[in-house]
C-alpha cells in the first residue's frame, strides 16, 4: 500500500479501470436499447445522468462509511436500521434540531458497534446484526410499526431533494464526503492505520497504533454516514418509513467490493467505491428501463458481481 | 482448538478428561442450558404444555431454521460464510411447489430432484469459491442473488400445491405417518403394530432432523474430507503443507450447505404446501442461521464447532419466540426483545476477551 510502489498501485488501479469500463458498457447497451425502442439516446442526456447521481448519492454515502469498516477487516450490517432510525428520529424531533438529532443517532450506534467489536471482541458480523435487530425493535416499538406521520424538515428537504444551479444538493454532499474520505484514507495517520489493521491487526498494534480507538472511530464514521444518508433520504421522500435502509446494505457492500476493496480488508482505493456505486445504480436503472422482471434483475446482479470478481478479485492460491 | 478433531491419537491418549471436554464445549453446553431454560419455561406456562400436540407444532416450526443453521455451519467451520443459504432454501422451496405432486413415483422423483437442485447449487458455490478463488462471503452474496432470481422465475407469485397426504404425514406424528401410508399395520389399520406404539407419538420432523444429523453430518465429519474442513478453518496453510485435500474439502463444505438448505426448503414447501419466493424471508433465514451458529458455540473464525450445536442454537432462537406467545409480550415489543436476547447471547462470548491476560492473544 505504499505510494510509489508501482506494482501495488497497478494492482489497486486495475479493478477501478475495469469497473469504469463496465459502466461505459452498461451505458452503451442501454443506449442501444433506447435507440432501438424509442429512437432517442435518453441515457446520455444530462438530466438522466444527474438523476442517476441523485439516486446514487444515498448509496454512495452508505458505501463510503462501509468501506472504512471493510478496510479494517470488519463489516457493519447495522447500517440498514441506523439509516432508518436516524431518519425517524430526525423527523420526530423536527425543527432546527432534526439534523443534529439524526446524526447523534449515528454517533451512538457507531460507539456501541465499535465498543462491541473492539473491546468485547464479538465478531462484527454478528454484533452489528444484533444491534440492527435492537434498533429495528426500538423503532417498531416507537412508531407502532407504521411510517411515522411527522414530515421531514425544510433543512432535510434541502439536503435531500433540492438543487443548486441544476445540481442536486445530495450529489454535492456526496462529493464533499467523497473528497474528505479520499483525503482521510490517503493523507492521514488514521487512514494508514485502517490499511495497516486490515493487513494485520497484531502488527498494527505492535507498531503502536491504538487499534481499539481506530476501530471505534471507523464504526462511528460508518454509522454517521449511514445516518446522514437516512436524514437526506427522508428529506428526498418527504418522510421516514419502515425498512427504508434495507435496500442499502448489500448493494453498499457490493459497491465497495466491485470497486476493488478486498472484503477481508487492507486493500482498496476510495475512487473504486465511487465507481462501484455508479455501476450498481446504472445497472439497476438500465435494467428497469429495459423492463426486466425482478427475477432477471437478481440473476444479472449476482452474475455481474461474480464476473467482475472473476476478472480482478481472485485471491492467491493456497501455498504454505 | 481443532487439533482434537484432527488428532489420530487414540481417544484415551487425547487427554480426554471430563473437565477438558466440558471446557472445549462450553459454548454448546451454554446453548443447551439456554434451550432447556426457555423451552422448559414455555412448556410450564403453556396451558397444554409437555403435550404431544405442542411438541409436534414446535417441531414443525423449528425444522427449516434448524436445517438452514446446519447448512451455515459447514462453511463457517471452513472459516467462511455462506450468505446464500436462505436463498437456496427459497429456491428449493419454489421448485418443490412445482414438482412434489401427482402419483407416488412423481412425488419421489420430485423430492429427489429438489434435493439434487439444492446440492447442485451448493456445489456451484463451492466451484466459485475454489476455482474462482473469490472470498466465500462475497461469492455467496452474489450466488444468493442468482438463487433468489431463479426462485422468482419459478414462483413470481406465491402459490402451488403439494401432495396433501405427504404434507399431513410429514408434519404430524410417526403414528399419523404410518396410518397415512398403511405401514406397520396389524390388520386393523396402519400404525397399529404393538411394537410401534411406544414411538408412534414422536413428531416426524424431529425424526427427520435426527436422521439428517446422524445419517449425513456425523459420518461426514469423520471422513478425511470432513476433518480437512476443520483443518482448513483452523490453519489453511498448515493443512495445505500436510497434504490434505483442501479443494475437495471446500467443495464438499459448500455442497453440504446446499444439501442441508435444500432439505430445509423442501420441508418448508411440504409444511406450507406452497412455494414462496419471499426475498425478506430468505434474508431473515440467512441472518438467523448465522445467529444460530454463533449461539451454538461455533466460532465464526472457523475450525471449531459442529452442525448439531447449530441445531441447538436454532432451537434456542425459536424457543425464545415461543415464549412471546405465552407471556403476551405486545407484538410491537417482540423485535426489540428478540434483538436484545440475540445481542446478549452473542456477547457472552466476550467473556473470553475479558479474561485474556495478553492482548496479542486476541488477534487472530
Amino acid at each position: 500500500m505504499i505510494a510509489g510502489a508501482p506494482l501495488a498501485l497497478r494492482a489497486d488501479t486495475k479493478p477501478i479501470l475495469i469497473a469504469a469500463g463496465f459502466v461505459l458498457v452498461i451505458l452503451a447497451v442501454g443506449t442501444a436499447y433506447t435507440l432501438a425502442t424509442q429512437g432517442a439516446a435518453t441515457l446520455l442526456s444530462p438530466a438522466y445522468l444527474i438523476q442517476q447521481l441523485q439516486t446514487g448519492a444515498f448509496l454512495g454515502l452508505v458505501a463510503a462509511g462501509m468501506m472504512l469498516v471493510i478496510l479494517i477487516g470488519h463489516i457493519d450490517l447495522s447500517v440498514a436500521w441506523t439509516l432508518a432510525a436516524a431518519a425517524m428520529t430526525a423527523t420526530a424531533v423536527g425543527g432546527p434540531l432534526a439534523l443534529p438529532a439524526g446524526l447523534a443517532v449515528g454517533v451512538a450506534v457507531g460507539l456501541l458497534n465499535g465498543i462491541g467489536v473492539a473491546y468485547l471482541r464479538v465478531p462484527s458480523m454478528i454484533f452489528t446484526l444484533g444491534v440492527n435487530a435492537v434498533l429495528r425493535g426500538l423503532m417498531v416499538a416507537q412508531t407502532g410499526g407504521f411510517a411515522p406521520q411527522t414530515a421531514a424538515t425544510d433543512a432535510m428537504r434541502f439536503l435531500g431533494a433540492e438543487r443548486i444551479a441544476g445540481m442536486p444538493v445530495a450529489v454535492l454532499v456526496w462529493a464533499a464526503v467523497s473528497l474528505l474520505t479520499a483525503g482521510l484514507l490517503s493523507r492521514t495517520a488514521f487512514g494508514k492505520a485502517l490499511y495497516g489493521m486490515g493487513n494485520s491487526e497484531a502488527a498494527a498494534y505492535l507498531s503502536g497504533i491504538r487499534t481499539r480507538r481506530v476501530t471505534i472511530l471507523a464504526f462511528v464514521l460508518c454509522s454517521v454516514l449511514a445516518s446522514l444518508a437516512g436524514v437526506m433520504l427522508a428529506g428526498y421522500s418527504t418522510k421516514a418509513y419502515q425498512g427504508m435502509g434495507d435496500a442499502y446494505v448489500l448493494p453498499a457492500i457490493a459497491a465497495v467490493v466491485i470497486g476493488g476493496t478486498h472484503i477481508l480488508g487492507g486493500r482498496g482505493r476510495y475512487l473504486g467505491t465511487v465507481v462501484g456505486v455508479i455501476l450498481i445504480v446504472l445497472l439497476n436503472s438500465v435494467l428497469s428501463i429495459m423492463q426486466m422482471p425482478e427475477a432477471g434483475r437478481q440473476v444479472i446482479y449476482g452474475g455481474v458481481i461474480i464476473a467482475m470478481l472473476l476478472v480482478y478479485g481472485r485471491g492467491a492460491p493456497t501455498r504454505s | 482448538m481443532a487439533d482434537a478433531a484432527l488428532s489420530t491419537a487414540p481417544r484415551a491418549a487425547r487427554g480426554g478428561t471430563l473437565a477438558l471436554r466440558l471446557r472445549q464445549n462450553a459454548g454448546l453446553l451454554g446453548a443447551i442450558g439456554l434451550f432447556v431454560l426457555f423451552y422448559g419455561v414455555y412448556n410450564l406456562y403453556h396451558p397444554r404444555g409437555f403435550s404431544q400436540q405442542v411438541l409436534i407444532q414446535n417441531a414443525n416450526e423449528v425444522f427449516t431454521i434448524a436445517l438452514v443453521a446446519m447448512a451455515q455451519t459447514v462453511p463457517v467451520i471452513l472459516g467462511g460464510l455462506d450468505l446464500s443459504v436462505g436463498a437456496v432454501m427459497t429456491l428449493v422451496n419454489c421448485l418443490a411447489s412445482h414438482l412434489v405432486a401427482g402419483g407416488p413415483g412423481e412425488i419421489g422423483l420430485g423430492i429427489l430432484a429438489c434435493l439434487a437442485a439444492g446440492t447442485a447449487f451448493g456445489f456451484l458455490n463451492g466451484c466459485v469459491v475454489v476455482y474462482g478463488r473469490i472470498q466465500p462471503i462475497i461469492a455467496t452474496l452474489a450466488t444468493g442473488a442468482i438463487a433468489i432470481g431463479l426462485a422468482l422465475f419459478l414462483r413470481p407469485k406465491p402459490g402451488g400445491k403439494l401432495d396433501a397426504d405427504l404434507s399431513w404425514a410429514m408434519t404430524n406424528s410417526l403414528g399419523d405417518f404410518a396410518e397415512t401410508y398403511g405401514l406397520f399395520g396389524d390388520g386393523s389399520g396402519g400404525g397399529q403394530a404393538p411394537w410401534f406404539q411406544p414411538i408412534a407419538g414422536i413428531p416426524v420432523p424431529l425424526v427427520l432432523l435426527v436422521l439428517v444429523a446422524v445419517g449425513v453430518w456425523m459420518p461426514f465429519r469423520r471422513t478425511l474430507t470432513g476433518r480437512t474442513v476443520y483443518a482448513v478453518g483452523s490453519a489453511e496453510g498448515a493443512a495445505f503443507m500436510s497434504g490434505l485435500p483442501i479443494a475437495r474439502a471446500k467443495l464438499a463444505a459448500f455442497t453440504m450447505a446446499g444439501f442441508f438448505a435444500g432439505v430445509g426448503g423442501l420441508f418448508l414447501a411440504i409444511q406450507t404446501s406452497t412455494g414462496n419466493a419471499d426475498i425478506p424471508q430468505a434474508g431473515a433465514y440467512t441472518l438467523n442461521s448465522i445467529a444460530a451458529v454463533v449461539i451454538g458455540g461455533t466460532s465464526l473464525l472457523g475450525g471449531t464447532g459442529g452442525a448439531v450445536a447449530s441445531v441447538i442454537g436454532a432451537l434456542v432462537l425459536r424457543a425464545i419466540s415461543f415464549n412471546f406467545r405465552i407471556f403476551d409480550i405486545p407484538p410491537l415489543m417482540q423485535p426489540l426483545v428478540e434483538g436484545l436476547v440475540l445481542l446478549a447471547a452473542v456477547s457472552l462470548g466476550a467473556l473470553r476477551a475479558l479474561r485474556t491476560r495478553n492482548r496479542l492473544e486476541l488477534f487472530r
